[in-house]
């Protein structure tokens, strides 16, 4: 628990995500960067809270590119650096991301991603980050369960500091979402945090022709560390093969549920547990799966390992069965259950637990707050039904304010990344003559929003733009934005005013309104705002019900 | 087959969880055991179904509870018992609140859950722990302590009342030890 976070030695129960700190403190870490994703947040709300007292620079950034290239500049310097996100945030970040492995870290840097399988807290998309190691040759980690994030965390600053490169450890949310006992190691007693920049621009400046051999450099940084890889700990063997010549190779919580699933189905296979995702221990697995006669790639998602085994098998043991993705699934997360129906059929077994089935499929859906508190959108959702004109098309975006795509809403009529509603709506304004309104949430709208809004007033395309101002970024648990007056560090400052912004991108309409106090002006202006065929700004402003109860507590 | 103690808590987003979760997993770990839980944050708290899995003993691999092998399920409300029947064997204990969230369409009847849940076992008790809470602490949030002492009370946990307290009394602000305390021994009270 976050109390155990800074505690001197011996053993606590972590969360993965806390884990991750707990190493990166253990590493000497300096300076944090993130912005607040689910589920990756637990790292800026922990940090947030424990910042000043384990003495490092921490900030919840405006968005995950803008975290990226604080540790950038923060790494040049010569500070070690963690910088946070979950997975659509590292699509956020990737513009600043792939240059930054031809430069090379300077103060040792790990960057921290989380996938979510099945998509619990994730809606847009099932994304494997994995692909971005391909992508940007990012050397990569899976840590397994808790004491792996913290382990795996240290030998990440490690391997950043021998080569001189940033190290992503990737986590799903079985792995930053489980708790368990993790030994705590020792943590440095001081620390100074001040670095400095030094000019080097052979280093720092990707131009061509220079960009060119940057690229080059990091081609032989990968096989070295491919050499390093197939001589780590991070990569290794368990249990000796048996009569039946079976293996399986699996990574991340795939290798938990791997090793649930030998006790389930009753077989004994030899076990690789890859640790580095990228660049893969290839040397390792030629050695492993030369005896075999066949193998099951455990692994979540994509087939990413699948289809490197396939390929090194060729050369070593093209006789080799791999077993894969026509045994497990390629969509939703892995589990103790599905592993041990694919080890099953590894072995020519079956597993096939008696499970009483349920009659009804439940699920309660997510809602706003009701009840005390009650959340602020009910009434915004009800004026919006009321005023808008039959056939508008309604541009959803990520927050809380999601919901009203579920019944008894069912309003959006799409939904799709950050900041993405207004972009989205210009582009149906234009290519129709329907009406569109578009939301955003306050903490959406600073993050990515502003440039659409911008957009649609430059190409003149009248969507209307409602911005639901409660006055925090509420769904991945209340983190301060720069819309607060306060920052990560606690500090007063003054508050991004929202109006001003968009007062300074020259919307002509705007209205600043309290849904609960002013519900029919809402209704009147909505509907005045939608038909006059101006990019229009309404901002309908109410604390979130959740925050003034807490207030009021205080 | 393994011999790790697995509890499977359900609930919708808000009914405290994961404080529960935290307390039950200290009280393990103070006893030297291994332990792993899974659990779920993020939009699903906003009052959508949710499940967080506990499991301790000698050495826990996965944070998810295979399928049948549940020990004890821990329904806070009635309907989400169902999310816990795939985890449900002759061996599992239910405790469930006869405390209902709507859902879209048709509801299931208490006596339908009981029934579809009663095929898998015969250790199923339910019971109006959030209008006890209500009526006797004037406080919902602490149903889940409740309903874990009545657990304890029917010795279908290897926990004590003892080892219970202790684990709350480290995790929690002071402030709230009376009131968990009183959740924990509720039950047993309105018996006597």
């Amino acid at each position: 628990m976050i109390q155990d976070l800074l505690k001197p030695s011996g053993k606590a129960i972590l969360l993965g995500n806390e884990a991750i700190i707990r190493g990166a403190l253990e590493s000497g870490l300096q300076f944090v960067s993130t912005y607040p994703g689910t589920p990756a947040s637990e790292i800026g709300n922990s940090f947030y809270k424990i910042a000043k007292q384990a003495n490092v620079y921490f900030e919840f950034s405006t968005n995950e590119k803008v975290a990226m290239e604080a540790t950038i500049g923060a790494s040049f310097s010569g500070l070690k650096c963690l910088v946070a996100m979950k997975n659509f945030g590292l699509n956020v970040a990737s513009d600043s991301l792939l240059p930054f492995f031809y430069t090379g870290s300077k103060g040792p840097t790990v960057i921290l991603v989380a996938d979510d399988p099945s998509c619990h807290s994730s809606a847009q998309s099932e994304e494997n980050s994995r692909g971005f190691s391909y992508l940007g040759h990012i050397p990569t980690l899976e840590p397994s369960d808790a004491q792996e994030c913290k382990d795996f965390t240290k030998l990440a600053f490690g391997l950043s500091n021998k080569f001189k490169i940033p190290v992503m450890v990737r986590l799903t949310t079985r792995v930053a979402h489980q708790k368990m006992p993790v030994v705590l190691g020792n943590l440095p007693k001081t620390k100074n945090l001040l670095g400095k920049f030094v000019r080097n621009q052979k280093r720092f400046v990707t131009m061509p022709p220079r960009v060119l051999e940057m690229h080059q450099e990091l081609l032989e940084k990968m096989v070295a560390m491919a050499n390093f890889s197939s001589k780590s700990l991070m990569n290794k063997v368990i249990g000796a093969m048996g009569k039946e010549k079976a293996g399986v190779i699996t990574s991340g919580v795939a290798f938990s549920h791997t090793m649930e699933a030998v006790e389930i189905v009753g077989v004994k296979p030899t076990i690789l547990k890859l640790g580095m995702f990228y660049p893969l221990p290839e040397d390792k697995i030629k050695k492993f799966i030369k005896p075999l006669k066949k193998v099951l790639i455990a692994e979540e998602l994509d087939p990413y390992l699948e289809k490197e085994i396939e390929r090194i098998a060729k050369s070593v043991n093209p006789k080799l069965q791999i077993f894969g993705k026509n045994v497990l699934p390629e969509v939703g997360e892995l589990n103790p259950d599905n592993v041990a129906v694919g080890l099953a059929k590894l072995f020519g077994k079956v597993y096939a637990p008696k499970v009483i089935k349920s009659i009804k499929k439940l699920k309660h859906l997510p809602r706003f707050c009701t009840g005390w508190p009650t959340c602020p959108y009910w009434k915004l959702y009800a004026a919006v039904k009321q005023a808008a004109p039959e056939g508008t098309v309604f541009g959803g975006d990520i927050g809380c304010y999601m919901i009203a795509a579920l019944p008894p809403h069912s309003l959006y009529d799409y939904l799709f990344s950050m900041g993405s509603g207004m972009g989205i709506g210009h582009g149906v304004k234009k290519a129709t003559k329907q009406k569109v309104i578009a939301f955003v949430g306050d903490g959406t709208f600073l993050h990515s929003g502003i440039p659409a809004l911008m957009n649609s007033v430059y190409n003149k395309s009248g969507v209307l733009l409602i911005i639901l101002d409660n006055s925090i970024t509420a769904m991945t648990g209340h983190q301060v934005n720069p819309g607060m007056g306060k920052n990560s560090c606690g500090e007063e400052i003054a508050p991004v005013k929202i109006e001003n912004i968009v007062k300074a991108l020259n919307v002509k309409n705007i209205a600043i309104l309290d849904q609960e106090e002013e519900y029919n002006q809402l209704v009147a202006t909505i509907k005045e705002f939608v038909n006059s065929g101006e990019t229009s700004v309404i901002i309908a402003r109410h604390i979130c019900g959740l925050l003034e109860k807490r207030q009021n507590k205080k | 087959m393994n011999k790790n103690f697995n509890i499977v808590i359900t609930g919708v987003g808000g009914q405290g969880l994961i404080t529960l979760l935290d307390v039950i997993s200290k009280a393990a770990f103070n006893k030297g055991l291994d332990i792993k839980t899974s659990e779920l944050h993020g939009l699903s708290q906003r009052g959508g179904s949710v499940s967080v899995c506990i499991r301790f003993g000698k050495k826990v691999y996965s944070p998810m509870v295979p399928k049948t092998q549940a020990n004890l399920v821990l329904a806070l409300e009635f309907q989400e018992a169902l999310n816990g029947l795939e985890f449900a064997s002759k061996k599992t204990t239910f405790v469930i609140n006869n405390y209902q969230t709507p859902t879209l369409g048709e509801s299931v009847s208490l006596r339908q859950v009981e029934n579809n849940i009663k095929l898998a076992t015969d250790k199923v008790f339910v019971m109006p722990f959030s209008e006890i809470c209500t009526k006797e602490l004037d406080n919902q949030v602490v149903v889940g302590v409740a309903m874990l002492g009545f657990a304890i009370e029917k010795g279908a946990l290897p926990l004590s009342k003892e080892e219970i307290i202790q684990a709350m009394k480290e995790i929690m602000p002071e402030k709230f030890w009376e009131l968990n305390l009183k959740a924990l021994s509720l039950i047993k009270e309105q018996k006597e």
